[in-house]
C-alpha cells in the first residue's frame, strides 16, 4: 500500500493531468486512415462523377449516423446505448473521409463560404449545403421509430452497405479502396449486431415479434431505391472506381433470406416508395424528414459561418 | 469477544491499513448501505449526466466536434455501467437502482439539473464539471471498497480526457469570433457557481462526511476538495482568457491558496429538493427511456431463457 500523499499525487498529477496527448479522444490524435495513400484520381475517371459518388456514400453515412445518435441516452438499456453510439461513430468517421474525398476530387462541390471562413471542406459540405444537394438514399432519413424499426433499418442498411464496401475495397481509386477496407470491418459488426437483435425480437415475446413484423413494411418500402442504379453509379462502376448497387442485389437478398429464415420470419413484398418528379434521394429528391433533420444539424454552424470549433 | 465483535475488529483493521474491503468480506450493514447510496448516486449521475451534453449532439457545429461529443457521452454511459456493476456486488440490481432513481428515491449530482443553453456549455461542462468530478473522484480511487475504487481508476482517466477536450473546445472558441468569445464567457458565468456546489455543502453542514471519512469511503472533506478545484481552475481560466464571476476571488499568499466567495446555498438546497430548472425534465427523460425499453429488455430475457432451455 503506497502512502497517502504519494499515491494521491502521482495519480492526480501525472496520469490524469499530465501531458500524454495520446489519450485524447479522436479528433486530436486520431489516426489518419489515409496516411500514405495515393490521392491522385485514376486515369479515365471524371472528377465530378467521383465527387458525386463520394457524396452519395458519405451522405448515407452522415444522415444515418445522425439518426442513430438520436438514440443516445434513450436506448432500451445501457449496453444498447453504447452500441448504437458506436455504430453512429463509425458511420460518422466514414462520412468525414468520404466528404473530404469528394471535396478533394472536385472542389466545386463545396459550398462557397464567406471570405475568411475557417470552415474546412468536410464541414462546409455537411453544414452549409441545402437539402436538395444532399445525395443520401431516402432509407436513412425518416425518424428512428421504435427499437424494432431501428433494428430492421439497421439490418437492411448495413447488409446493403457492407456488400457495397466489400466490392469497393478493390476500387481503382486508392482512397475509396482504403475507406472501404476500413468500413468493411465496422459495418460487418453493425450487420451482426442488427442480425442478433432481429433474431432476438423475432423469438423473444409476442410483443417483440409483433413489433418486428410491423417494422418490416415501412423500412422495406425503401428497398427498391437501394438497388436502383443512378447514372453516376453506373458510370463510376464502369470506370472501375465505384459499385453499381444492382450488382449486389442478389448477394444482399441471400443474406437477408438467411436472417429471416433463422428468425422464423417470412419476407413478403411490400409496396415501394415511388420517385418524386422522376428522382429519388440520389438526385436530391428526399423525404420530408431530411430538411427537418438538416435544420437541426446545421443550426449552430450556420449561425457562425466565421466561427472556429 | 463475540463473533460479530471479532468481525468488526477485522474490518476496522483492514480500513486502518488502507486495504480494500472486497465483496465477500464481512462489512457492517451501515457501511454497506452508505456505500450503496454513494455508488448508486454516482452511477445515476453518470447516466443523468448524459442528457445535458446529449442535448447538443445533433447540433454539434463540426463533424470533429460531433464525434468527440458523441464519444464523450458514450463514455458516460460506460461509467454508469461500471458503477452499477460495482453496486451489484453489494446486492442490488441495476433495475432496482434505476427504479429508485425514477421514483425520486435516490439522487444524482445536482449540476445536471441546470440546462445547456449554448454549444459553449459542452466545453464548460467538460472543463468545469468534469474537472470538479475529477477532484471529487481521484481520492475515491483509494476508497476502501475494492470494486468501487477499481471502477474509479478507470473512470478518472476518462474524465481527465473529457476535461481536456472541454478546455480545448473553449480555447478554440476563444480564438474565434467575438460572438464565440461572448458565448464562452456567458457559459462560464452560468456554470461557475453550480460547479462549486458540486463538492456539497460546507463541512460544517455536511452530516455524512465524518462517518464516511472514518470508513475510508470518503478521503477529503467538501471544503478541501472545493479549495483544490478553485486553485486548479484559476490559472486555467487565465490561460483561456475568461473571467470567473466571483469578485472576491483572490490569491492569499499566507494560506498559499485562493480565497473565494460562497455559492448561493439556498439555491443549492432548492435544486437538491427538486426545484432546479431541469429536475423534472431529467427524470422524465430517464423514465421514458426505461419504460419505452421495457419490451426490448423483456424480449432479450425471454430469448435468453429459450436458449437456456433448448
Ligand atoms: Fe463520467
Ligand atoms: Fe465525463
Amino acid at each position: 500500500m503506497t502512502t497517502e500523499s504519494g499515491f494521491h499525487d502521482s495519480v492526480y498529477d501525472e496520469d490524469l493531468l499530465g501531458g500524454d496527448a495520446s489519450h485524447w479522444a479522436f479528433g486530436t490524435s486520431f489516426e489518419d486512415p489515409l496516411a500514405g495513400v495515393d490521392t491522385t484520381i485514376p486515369d479515365g475517371v471524371d472528377p465530378e462523377e467521383l465527387a458525386a459518388y463520394c457524396l452519395m456514400l458519405g451522405d448515407d453515412a452522415l444522415i444515418y449516423s445522425h439518426r442513430l445518435s438520436e438514440w443516445c441516452s434513450r436506448a432500451p438499456d445501457l449496453e444498447e446505448d453504447i452500441a448504437l453510439a458506436n455504430i453512429a461513430l463509425d458511420l460518422l468517421g466514414q462520412a468525414r473521409l468520404l466528404l473530404a474525398r469528394a471535396a478533394a476530387a472536385s472542389p466545386a462541390v463545396v459550398p462557397a463560404m464567406p471570405e475568411g471562413s475557417p470552415v474546412p471542406p468536410e464541414d462546409a459540405l455537411a453544414f452549409f449545403r441545402p437539402d436538395a444537394q444532399f445525395r443520401s438514399t431516402r432509407l436513412v432519413e425518416p425518424d428512428n421509430g421504435d427499437f424494432a424499426v431501428t433494428i430492421v433499418r439497421l439490418l437492411l442498411f448495413s447488409t446493403w452497405r457492407l456488400a457495397l464496401l466489400e466490392r469497393l475495397a478493390s476500387s481503382r481509386d486508392q482512397v475509396l479502396a482504403a475507406i472501404a477496407a476500413k468500413g468493411v470491418k465496422e459495418v460487418t459488426y453493425h450487420r451482426d449486431y442488427a442480425g442478433r437483435w432481429f433474431l432476438t425480437l423475432a423469438q423473444g415475446t409476442d410483443e417483440s415479434r409483433s413489433r418486428l413484423l410491423a417494422a418490416l413494411p415501412p423500412v422495406f418500402a425503401f428497398h427498391e431505391e437501394l438497388f436502383t442504379d443512378h447514372p453516376v453509379e453506373t458510370s463510376v462502376a464502369a470506370a472501375g472506381v465505384g459499385v453499381a448497387p444492382s450488382d449486389v442485389a442478389a448477394e444482399v437478398a441471400v443474406i437477408l433470406e438467411q436472417v429471416f429464415s433463422v428468425s422464423g420470419v417470412e419476407r413478403h413484398d411490400v409496396p415501394q416508395i415511388g420517385p418524386v418528379a422522376g428522382g429519388t434521394g440520389r438526385d436530391g429528391r428526399h423525404t420530408e424528414a431530411l430538411s427537418h433533420l438538416l435544420a437541426e444539424m446545421q443550426s449552430v454552424a450556420r449561425a457562425h459561418p466565421l466561427g472556429v470549433w | 469477544m463475540t463473533a460479530t465483535e471479532s468481525l468488526e475488529k477485522q474490518f476496522d483493521e483492514t480500513i486502518a491499513r488502507n486495504d480494500r474491503i472486497e465483496p465477500r468480506d464481512w462489512m457492517p450493514e451501515k457501511y454497506r448501505k452508505t456505500l450503496i447510496r454513494q455508488v448508486a448516486q454516482h452511477a445515476h449521475s453518470e447516466i443523468i449526466g448524459m442528457q445535458p451534453e446529449g442535448n447538443w449532439i445533433t447540433r454539434a457545429p463540426s463533424l470533429r466536434r460531433k464525434a468527440i461529443l458523441l464519444a464523450k457521452v458514450q463514455d458516460e454511459a460506460g461509467h454508469g455501467l461500471y458503477l452499477y456493476s460495482a453496486c451489484e456486488t453489494l446486492g442490488v440490481s441495476r433495475r432496482e437502482l434505476t427504479e429508485l432513481l425514477i421514483e425520486g428515491q435516490q439522487k444524482y449530482s445536482s449540476i445536471f439539473n441546470y440546462p445547456t443553453l449554448s454549444y459553449a456549455d459542452v466545453g464548460t461542462i467538460g472543463w468545469l464539471v468534469d474537472g470538479a468530478a475529477i477532484c471529487n473522484q481521484v481520492p475515491l480511487c483509494r476508497t476502501s471498497y475494492g470494486p468501487y475504487g477499481r471502477s474509479m481508476i478507470r473512470i478518472c482517466k476518462e474524465e481527465s480526457f473529457h476535461q481536456r477536450q472541454g478546455f480545448e473546445l473553449l480555447a478554440t472558441m476563444m480564438r474565434g469570433t467575438d460572438e464565440q468569445r461572448a458565448m464562452v464567457q456567458e457559459s462560464v458565468d452560468r456554470f461557475w457557481w453550480p460547479a462549486l456546489m458540486m463538492f456539497g455543502p460546507p463541512d460544517a453542514d455536511s452530516p455524512n462526511t465524518e462517518q464516511s471519512m472514518a470508513w475510508g469511503i470518503k478521503r477529503d472533506t467538501n471544503d478541501e476538495l472545493r479549495q483544490k478545484f478553485v486553485d486548479m481552475t484559476v490559472p486555467q481560466a487565465e490561460a483561456l482568457g475568461v473571467t470567473l464571476p466571483d469578485p472576491s476571488l483572490v490569491w492569499n499568499e499566507e494560506r498559499g491558496h485562493h480565497d473565494f466567495g460562497q455559492p448561493d446555498w439556498d439555491e443549492f438546497m432548492r435544486v437538491v429538493k427538486g426545484g432546479g430548472p431541469c429536475n423534472a425534465q431529467r427524470i422524465a427523460h430517464r423514465r421514458h427511456a426505461h419504460e419505452d425499453g421495457a419490451w426490448v429488455r423483456e424480449a432479450a430475457t425471454a430469448f435468453a431463457a429459450k436458449g437456456a432451455s433448448a
